[in-house]
């Protein structure tokens, strides 16, 4: 048992280790501040802007309309609304949408971009990252729905709300942490994740004007400099891994904060 | 005075089965209206499932099959095409444990109002102020309002959940044991306020202690197995009961 946990421990330091030594000396304001121009790759001047501000871009709106669409299902699987067979049927669904890997997700985005006709873009990108999200958040959101107790839901219902009320302004207050955690996790994994935008956001050196402009992202960003054999680029690659790493620290440490607000008001 | 006006609540034949196990058998019980009801027997005898389904409550959770009718003012209420939130908005519900809703104290007395459409938020300012004064608590939380709930002591979330109760006006306050979870102290507070409360409100009470049930009862019904053993005002209940089982109950041969 103690071995096993040396090992986990022993990774994330060698880890995180690997990515401060190396994406450190290399980090500059440059890279915050400008795109890659095409000299880039090949170890001359610009940033990568483009793909800090890409990667936002796509995984905030994806974890958004996933928090939606996630919402709306966890609380439609509460005994009030469906039947439990129903609700487990679903789960398993959810549980084997989660597993799927997500390069299958951006080939199926893919098809449906041929079938409608755009090309690789933002937009494709974040419904790539909202269908990889999905699955996460709303198993999240359905475990700590569960977890509120029939009392609490009695009391709103004997004030005379309906179901839709109670399930909206009551029990998903309640079940606040668990889906802040599910929101986090799956902004985690979107952020991180390279196979679902490959195809469907594409890359680009340029900061997209819309989103139908194809877009570079932090993961697919690592991907390129990292298959350079230059290795001054290589470096560069490990600076993206370590800006990466901090903007998801960054974001959880903020809504860690931002969560003490709501957290105060859930009932013991 | 005609009969039905004096009768808040009435059931007729009320079964209560989950899958093939009945809970209630054969209810019939009538409730006075503004009077202090206690319905009392030993623990597993169906009390809780009596009370909540005089709310439809029973219904939300599990496979119930409920039949016979509950009159609540000479209608039935298990009449479909009945609008249910409407039905539990006549009945409030004070739980076992106090639960009160995950917002801050004066949202959760406001809450029924502002579901109900109860319009400006001076006037919902005003009767929060009212229903907390009559709960007890105005004096103990004016100053911290906005503060969570769940910051309360469990007596005050208590008294909390009575005031957020009679702040949609029912006619009806279901209490389910409300004493059982709180200390000394707090439950003599809750029945106080239902002593006082009752002048407004038919108050059922359910309850396992014998002695709440003579300090604060006027009309007793005496659950045993599922079935109503005797019913009648309280002085007559406990001085003369009439039939073995509830003599039993009385004198604490059975529990």
């Amino acid at each position: 048992m103690i071995s096993s946990l040396c090992v986990v421990i022993g990774s994330l330091v060698i880890i995180i280790f690997l990515v401060v030594y190396n994406g450190l000396p290399t980090l500059s304001i440059e890279m915050f501040t400008q795109t890659s121009t095409g000299g880039y790759y090949l170890g001359r001047g610009g940033g990568i802007l483009n793909a800090i501000l890409g990667s936002l871009l796509l995984a905030i709106p994806a974890t958004i309309f996933a928090y939606i669409l996630g919402l709306g299902i966890a609380l439609y699987l509460q005994r009030e609304f469906s039947h439990p067979g129903f609700a487990s049927l679903i789960r398993l669904i959810l549980d084997i949408l989660w597993g799927i890997p997500s390069i299958v997700y951006g080939i199926f985005c893919l098809m449906i971009m041929i079938i409608v006709g755009i090309g690789a873009s933002l937009l494709a990108g974040i419904l790539a990252l909202t269908l990889l999200e999905l699955p996460i958040i709303t198993r999240y959101m359905d475990e700590s729905i569960k977890m509120v107790h029939p009392e609490l839901k009695e009391g709103s219902y004997s004030l005379g709300s309906t179901k839709i009320e109670t399930a909206f302004k009551v029990v998903r207050k309640q079940a606040f942490p668990g889906i802040l955690a599910g929101m986090l996790l799956g902004l985690g994994r979107g952020i991180g994740d390279a196979a679902s935008i490959l195809f469907t956001a594409g890359f680009s050196d340029n900061i997209p004007g819309s989103i139908f402009d194809s877009t570079a992202a932090l993961p697919t960003m690592i991907f390129h400099l990292f298959s350079s054999p230059i290795p001054v680029v290589r470096q560069k690659a490990y600076a993206a891994a370590f800006i990466l790493f901090i903007i998801v620290l960054f974001i959880s440490i903020l809504s860690r904060l931002f969560s003490k607000r709501y957290m105060k008001y859930v009932i013991k | 005075m005609n009969e039905t006006s004096e009768l808040q609540l009435e059931t007729k034949n009320l079964n209560v089965c989950y899958h093939n196990h009945c809970i209630l058998k054969d209810i019939n019980i009538q409730i006075p209206r503004k009077q202090l009801i206690a319905i009392i027997g030993p623990s597993g005898c169906g009390k809780t499932t009596l009370l909540k389904s005089f709310n439809r409550l029973l219904e939300i959770r599990d496979e119930v099959r409920i039949s016979g009718s509950i009159l609540v003012d000479g209608i039935n209420i298990y009449n479909s095409g009945l609008n249910i939130p409407d039905i539990r908005k006549k009945m409030g519900l004070l739980s076992q444990k106090p639960y009160p809703l995950p917002m801050s104290i004066y949202d959760n007395v406001a809450y029924g109002l502002r579901i109900h459409n109860r319009s400006s938020s001076e006037k919902i300012k005003k009767i929060v102020k009212h229903c907390l004064t009559e709960a007890g608590l105005w004096n103990e939380v004016k100053d911290r309002l906005h503060d969570p709930a769940s910051r309360l002591s469990v007596g005050q979330q208590q008294r909390l959940c009575l005031a957020r109760a009679i702040a949609v006006e029912p006619e009806v306050l279901l209490c389910d044991e409300p004493t059982s979870a709180l200390d000394p102290l707090a439950a003599q507070q809750i029945e106080k306020l239902l002593l006082k409360l009752k002048k407004e409100f038919t108050v059922v009470l359910v309850t396992h202690t014998l002695r709440q049930a003579k300090r604060l009862a006027d009309y007793v019904i005496f659950l045993y197995f599922g079935k109503v053993i005797e019913q009648g005002p309280a002085h007559k209940f406990f001085s003369n009961p009439q039939h073995p089982e509830t003599q039993a109950y009385i004198s604490g041969d059975i529990s």
